[in-house]
């Protein structure tokens, strides 16, 4: 069977204020604090477009590769919903501000251009809350009126892996321009797989299933996984599939039946007579064109040609701009690519990672880094102490590393006459240890230079005392 | 002399002369409410102790003057109810942009007039609060939908009133009450805190006693508006000073399609077509025939439109966050069945079945695609008329005044009255009502109105036109 994938994302503007109004964005905020009478749709109030909104949306679909509409224009989408205030959302249907372009994946080595069908302006509805007053909901509408950009996929992945792959890339262009915070946490991303599969690659398209309610790109790849496991064995036992919609289970790792197609809404769209069609102009293409910054896909090119990195890593280190700009920094203060993107993969996305942390939100520079670095091509520190002791200090609190360093007794002792004070104590005290190395049994040399390390109290250079013990047991 | 009987523009220079305020035209008013409008019901709410107002220099165009307000207009924390039960107890916490315009240019804001719910009618019978009267036979109807606006202007229970206009429901009405009404250019006042019927065809508009109120009103409603995007930011001329202009060698058009149609009144037609047009002719204006061959298309196109626009608009009155809400409600869908099928008139619910219909997949194209085509040829013909003449001059309403419950149950005919009107929103182009006479039925002697029309923003020739043809009555 050959399943065939296209994706729908919303992406959350980074905008200041709502699409439609002046209220905030502003994520966790109390209830109906974000609202005025035009996002909660009080009778006579009309909509202004925000023009921060129509400028990120068109950089977007330059950074994407896409054709820019030449008017822009919008329409209702008729539909009741508690959280929809206006029983309508304001969206584009006809004519959607871009068409086309494509995102670069790479998947197994092989890179591929997912081509899109478009991208479109639109608002977001509230939120309903069903947890908080038994047998009623409660309608909170601070989100109501966010931008969003729809990008929609062509049906052009192939598997689960390559969905995954494509929402890693898309947020990084995102990302980078600037035009989305990409915060999944804080559903700055959402996403809807459509999914059918097909016997042969000349059978026209199977029956598409839209699965919802997917939370993490993680979800995304499971659920994906899920539907064409699922079709590929309701079409091998011969059964029939039909159109519909369906919503995944994060707990119970599946999909179940939302609405079939006969179900599905007639959503009335018609042109939005509340706003004014207006032109693009060249101007307003070429002032976005000119914002747009290195995109993810040639930076990680660039990576891989100037820092002679791998493409994985290449990749990892150009997923978030602001990675890649301290990465870039960090390596101009070190001279030393390599070793400084072991650093990144390494120890910093771990404590990234660990504390839920942007690269900007610690107290780490590249010239700490670069000190940090330093001390342990020295010999100063153990690449132990450095990444354990002495790195999440400088990342928490600023200080040098030399004086964490100092302050926790971590400098390494190489004074020769000191580890060869330590080495003659250690092979006196253990004769029968000596013996045996002589007669063979190398582990015994590991033995000796875990007794020096004891008594340095681990501030030998491990890296000596190894040399050093061998020498001596050889003598 | 009763302070109700005056105009706008006199009771203005009376306040600022220091001669009378506004709380004694308040008083003489609040004395004609109570004498009339238990028997007229141009008020759904009128309280006159209760009046807004704003501090300004005498300056101000309508220092001290009282305006009344059609209830689909936004008063900030006052009710409005649009003539419906789903919005009762509903309070506004804004002001439409006009009325912060009448309160910054020293207007006071009181009283809020009767309505067909939501707007949609033509007599001011499908108000959820019961019909207003007509003042010249309390039998007949004021017309519609601003019936309140227009009954109370003419009944001297208000100096002027604002009304809205989507197919005629600031003219028709005027015509019928005998007062002036004009709804001006799509786009020229703002439609931010306007309950929406039809967005692309609604208009605010002034309903006065006669033409310098108008446009002394719309000087002070026009101008672009960052609240509305729809609002143009053409600058607004002194429309005062159109007035006592001369209207020689100005070109009248009389389209021939409108006084070829059944229903039209005899004594309308001889009203407009030869008395007016003979008065506007002695003073040196230039009548000729012309054709707006889309005419016979308004109709249909305009139910088409209004309709599909409406049944958006008023998806949001579900009864979730505002207004009425049916108190027995299991599910979430018993709450928008019940409170939708009882929250709205028979009318409300007869336009968004027709509006639903329109839009769904599979008709749009055959209905809303259709009639926006329609709707552009009939705004070419006007603009190919507008190539020839200056203003286009056609009754208002093909009869005067029918009686209450006369076209109540036939839609159809009632749609008809705004024959004379819907042409003019459907092409955004500006249009006034002035009184042109009277015919007698039953005893009693009812307004005729004829109307002008002219081309975008061309308000001023209006105000011209129509005040050189008041002259000649007065």
């Amino acid at each position: 069977m050959i399943p065939t994938i296209g994706l729908e994302v919303h992406a959350q503007f980074n905008t200041r204020t709502k699409i439609f109004c002046s209220c905030a964005l502003r994520f966790a905020s109390p209830p109906n604090t974000l609202v005025c009478p035009v996002c909660l749709g009080l009778p006579g109030v009309l909509p202004v477009l925000n023009r921060e909104v129509f400028r990120l949306g068109l950089r977007a679909v330059l950074a994407l590769g896409g054709t820019p509409s030449k008017t822009i224009r919008f329409d209702r989408k008729n539909y009741y919903y508690p959280d929809l205030p206006k029983g309508y959302q304001i969206s584009q249907f006809a004519d959607p501000l871009g068409h086309g372009g494509f995102v670069e994946i790479a998947v197994g080595g092989k890179t591929k251009k997912v081509k899109l069908n478009r991208l479109h302006l639109e608002e977001d509805a509230g939120k309903l809350i069903h947890d908080q007053v038994p047998d009623k909901s409660l309608v909170d509408l601070n989100r109501a009126g966010t931008p969003l950009a729809e990008i929609v996929s062509e049906p052009d992945l192939d598997s689960a892996e390559e969905a995954y792959a494509y929402l890693v890339s898309l947020k990084a262009i995102l990302k980078a321009i600037g035009v989305s915070d990409c915060d999944m946490e804080k559903g700055h991303l959402r996403c809807d797989a459509n999914v059918s599969v097909r016997k042969n690659a000349s059978d026209p398209l199977g029956k598409k299933v839209e699965v919802k309610n997917l939370n993490s790109f993680k979800a995304v790849k499971q659920a994906v996984q899920y539907e064409i496991q699922r079709q590929t064995e309701a079409l091998e036992k011969g059964e029939k599939l039909f159109q519909e919609t369906r919503l995944w289970d994060d707990a119970r790792g599946r999909t179940h039946l939302m609405r079939s197609k006969e179900e599905a809404h007639d959503y009335r769209y018609f042109p939005e007579p509340d706003l004014v069609p207006f032109s693009v102009s060249q101007e307003d293409v070429e002032r976005e064109r000119a914002a747009l910054p290195e995109l993810p896909a040639a930076k990680k090119a660039r990576f891989m040609k100037d820092y002679a990195l791998s493409e994985y890593d290449a990749g990892l280190l150009t997923e978030e701009p602001k990675i890649a700009a301290f990465f870039e920094e960090a390596v101009r203060a070190t001279t030393d690519a390599k070793t400084t993107a072991n650093w990144f993969i390494g120890s910093i996305f771990a404590y990234l990672g660990a504390h839920n942390l942007n690269i900007d939100q610690t107290r780490l520079t590249a010239p700490l880094l670069a000190d940090l670095l330093r001390l342990v091509k020295e010999g100063k520190v153990s690449l132990q102490a450095a990444k354990e002791k002495i790195f999440p200090e400088v990342a928490e609190k600023g200080t040098s590393p030399e004086s964490v360093m100092k302050e926790k007794g971590l400098l390494q002792v190489s004074d020769d006459k000191a580890l060869e004070g330590w080495i003659a104590q250690a092979l006196d005290e253990n004769p029968k240890v000596v013996a045996d190395f002589k007669s063979g049994k190398e582990t015994a040399a590991m033995f000796l230079v875990g007794r020096v390390m004891r008594k340095s109290q681990g501030k030998a250079n491990p890296g000596k005392v190894q040399d050093m013990v061998r020498k001596a047991l050889q003598a | 002399m009763n302070l109700s009987q005056k105009t706008a523009f006199e009771l203005a220079e009376s306040c600022r002369a220091g001669k009378c305020s506004s709380e004694d035209i308040l008083k003489d008013l609040a004395r004609a409410i109570e004498a009339k409008d238990s028997s007229i019901k141009a008020y759904v709410r009128f309280d006159a102790k209760k009046s807004l107002r704003r501090t300004v220099s005498k300056e101000a165009p309508l220092y001290g003057v009282p305006i009344a307000i059609k209830d689909n207009i936004c008063v900030e924390n006052e009710a409005i109810t649009c003539g419906s039960k789903i919005l009762q107890n509903f309070v506004s916490p804004y002001n439409a942009t006009v009325i912060e315009r009448l309160l910054d240019a020293g207007a006071v804001i009181f009283g809020r007039t009767n309505m067909d719910e939501f707007a949609f009618g033509s007599s001011c019978e499908t108000s959820f609060y019961g019909p207003t009267r007509n003042p010249h036979d309390l039998g007949r109807v004021p017309g519609g939908s601003s019936g309140g606006s227009a009954a109370c202007v003419a009944a001297q229970t208000a100096i002027a009133a604002l009304g809205s206009d989507t197919g005629g429901s600031i003219r028709q009405p005027a015509s019928l009450c005998g007062v002036v009404g004009i709804k001006p250019t799509y786009g020229r006042v703002s439609r931010y805190g306007l309950i929406a019927f039809a967005s692309s065809l609604d208009q605010i508009g002034p309903l006065t006693r006669d033409v310098r109120d108008s446009a002394l009103l719309l000087k002070v409603l026009a101008g672009g508006d960052p609240r509305d995007s729809t609002s143009a930011n053409v600058p607004v001329p002194d429309y005062l000073s159109f007035l006592g202009k001369d209207i020689k060698g100005m070109k009248i058009g009389i389209p021939k399609e409108y006084f070829k149609k059944e229903g039209l009144s005899p004594a309308v037609e001889k009203a407009v077509r030869q008395e007016a047009a003979q008065v506007l002719e002695k003073q040196g204006a230039r009548c000729e025939e012309v054709s707006l061959p889309h005419t016979a298309f308004a109709i249909g196109v305009y139910y088409i439109v209004a309709p599909s626009e409406a049944s958006s608009n008023l998806a949001r009155f579900d009864g979730v966050r505002f207004g009425w809400r049916h108190p027995s409600t299991g599910n979430l869908l018993e709450l928008y069945e019940k409170t939708r099928g009882e929250g709205f008139g028979s009318e409300a619910k007869r336009r968004i079945i027709l509006g639903t219909y329109s839009l769904s997949s599979g008709y749009y194209d055959a209905y809303y695609l259709r009639a926006m085509k329609v709707r552009t040829r009939i705004k070419q013909d006007f603009d190919e008329v507008f190539k020839k003449v200056n203003v286009i001059l056609t009754p208002t309403s093909p009869t005067p005044a029918f009686k209450l419950g006369e076209k109540a149950t036939n839609p159809l005919e009632m749609y008809l009255s705004d024959i004379y009107t819907i042409s003019a929103n459907l092409a955004g182009i500006p249009a006034i009502s002035v009184p042109c006479g009277a015919e007698v039925r039953d005893g009693k002697s009812l307004p005729i109105g004829l109307q002008f029309m002219a081309k975008p923003f061309d308000e001023g020739k209006l105000f011209q036109i129509a005040h050189a043809f008041e002259g000649t009555r007065i």
